[in-house]
């Protein structure tokens, strides 16, 4: 069982997001960087796999330099090899960022390297394209599920399940495939002490892709309008009983 | 033309299809050209009494009994068939999950790049959208090129309207030449078991505990508020990594979206990945012994405290009110 993980380098971001002052970037001076969430938990399900079947598993992200802390983080979890395609600070749109991760594959393939299972997040917390898993499998001619939060493996099937409105929904592959997975598929452990020094030696192959325009442009970014707004305090720890109270009345809950 | 994707419940469109159709409308009167639709699955006919409201011409319908399922590929091959014959400018559909899927499935087949989450529309060359980044925390203005436009529009991005004049709409089927191959994947339904909870994106009253709430016990009093509101318990991101809570008790970007009357927010920050999946709630109630954290300057209400002496006194206060007795005045 052989399993490729995609993951994508997104600031922490926390309270509020202020931009740079072109408008093209979040300003990220102060900020952290993390894999995006719903990929946690595909780097925790490859490893989980991997213990479960035996096989390898290899994480790849689409990034600067500066993404290998990623890579590493994926490492410190249980990934044994790490592939940064190594970008230029250029914006990546989807078209874009699927085609290099599609030649990526195939560069793998033919040097023996294949994959039984590709894995992505749903969408990137960060510029949430919702279709980069999707353009690889249909590239690569592979059957794909997307927004999946459950994964079973026998017989060289997946069963998966997605959530809905109502319930569940699953369906069935046939490997290799293509899976885009949601937060809440597992709990993603931390890392152990020994797992990130053992990450901090470990080799980062790279390959430089070739950008190209895929069709959408980011022209700038901006901030949604906040309503103006007040907030009525109502007490301070055991004297705000009764005023709650009056709240929920007011608004006919009791 | 306009194509718009709609998805159905036996020829009733979904709310999020509605203001698709709202949003394609006025699009295709922008654009001085037609409004048409495509809609897969059974009954998919019986749409067009509603689509008749909404300005639409045609109502494609692809007649293929295998499309009965939900096939995410084979939808997207249908709607790529008829996207090549009848040469639309413009395709939107919702940013469902299936909506989403089946535009993107479309996108590779057509060659084209699509924007997804998008909150307007301003056609003309070049051709331009607003998408919603971080889960609408953040807004993106971008161009969109290619020769047929393929975008899903952002829930709620606009409130879905009838027109007040009616359309003749003329229903065309047509059987798209399917290969076995777009059935490798399947959705089926999944017969699920009635808990009898009321689920987190439905209830009145949602009462969310964060890290503030102090430990997994802690949740015990959001419960017996939720029980006495009868509302749902929801909680943080942190809550769900501290392995508190379960992530079906998730709201926000990566969770569940809550759309009630009131939510009670307990020692929750208000991080902006948070408050995308509570945008929705009429009003915000927070407890939180930090009077600068963010979630209070986006409340209605605010309690400034521990979590639990604030839950002890208004549960004992709600109790008391249930049972009958008077409120005690506030002080």
């Amino acid at each position: 069982m052989n399993v490729l993980v995609c993951v994508k380098r997104v600031p922490a971001t926390a309270g509020q997001i202020t931009l740079t002052a072109d408008a093209q970037d979040i300003d990220t001076r102060y900020l952290g960087f993390t894999i995006s969430p719903h990929e946690e938990c595909a780097v925790e399900e490859a490893v989980r796999m991997i213990e479960a079947h035996g096989g390898s598993t290899t994480v790849l992200t689409l990034g600067p330099e500066a993404a290998t802390d990623q890579l590493r983080d994926a490492m410190a979890l249980g990934i044994e090899r790490a592939i940064l395609l190594q970008s230029d600070g250029r914006e990546w749109d989807p078209v874009a960022t699927a085609s290099a991760i599609v030649e990526a594959i195939e560069a793998e393939g033919a040097a023996g390297r294949s994959y039984d299972l590709v894995l992505f997040g749903n969408e990137s917390a960060d510029s949430a394209g919702y279709q980069v898993g999707v353009r690889v499998a249909d590239a690569l001619d592979l059957p794909c599920a997307t927004g999946i939060k459950a994964i079973e493996l026998s017989d060289g099937r997946a069963t998966v399940r997605r959530q809905t409105e109502s319930g569940w929904e699953s369906a069935e592959l046939a490997l290799p495939a293509v899976v885009t997975v949601k937060e809440g598929l597992n709990l993603p452990r931390y890392p152990s002490l020994p797992g990130r020094l053992k990450a901090k030696k470990k080799e980062v192959e790279r390959i430089t892709p070739q950008w190209r325009d895929g069709g959408l442009e980011k022209v700038r970014l901006k901030l949604p309008v906040q309503a103006e707004h007040t907030v009525e305090i109502l007490g301070k720890n055991g004297d705000a009983g009764a005023q709650l109270v009056e709240v929920f009345q007011r608004l006919r809950l009791l | 033309m306009v194509l718009a994707f709609i998805e159905h419940v036996a020829g009733a469109p979904t709310m999020l299809s509605l203001e698709v159709l709202t949003m394609a409308n006025r699009l295709a009167g922008e654009m001085g050209t037609q409004l048409e639709a495509i809609a897969i699955g059974p009954n998919a006919a019986a749409a067009t009494g509603i689509l008749s409201s909404y300005g639409v011409s045609t109502l494609h319908v692809a007649d293929d009994g295998r499309l009965a399922d939900y096939a995410p590929a084979a939808w997207a091959h249908a709607i790529a068939e008829l996207v090549r014959e009848v040469d639309p400018d413009v395709v939107i559909g919702t940013a469902s999950d299936r909506g989403g899927e089946v535009m993107a499935h479309v996108a590779t087949r057509m060659k084209l790049p699509m924007a997804a989450n998008c909150t307007e529309i301003a056609p003309g060359d070049p051709f331009t959208v607003i998408r919603q980044r971080w889960g609408g925390s953040l807004l993106e203005e971008a161009h969109l090129k290619g020769t047929i436009k393929l975008l899903t529009l952002a829930p709620h991005a606009l409130t879905a309207a009838a027109s007040p004049s009616r359309t003749e709409v003329t229903t065309h089927a047509f059987s798209p030449a399917l290969d076995d191959k777009d059935f490798r994947v399947r959705l089926q339904p999944q017969v699920e078991v009635d808990t009898g909870k009321i689920s987190l994106a439905q209830a009145r009253v949602v009462v969310g505990g964060g890290r503030g709430v102090g430990s997994a016990e802690g949740f015990a009093a959001l419960e017996e508020l939720a029980g006495l509101l009868g509302g749902a318990v929801g909680c943080s991101r942190a809550v769900t990594s501290l392995g508190w809570r379960p992530h079906s008790d998730q709201v926000g970007q990566t969770g569940t979206r809550i759309a009630p009357d009131l939510y009670i927010a307990c020692g929750i920050s208000g991080a902006i990945q948070h408050m995308v999946g509570c945008r929705a709630a009429k009003h915000i109630l927070a407890i939180n012994t930090d009077a600068g954290a963010p979630i209070v300057a986006q409340a209605d209400y605010a309690v400034i405290g521990d979590v639990q002496k604030v839950l002890a006194a208004v549960n004992a206060e709600v109790r008391r009110v249930k049972a009958g007795e008077p409120s005690r005045s506030p002080a």
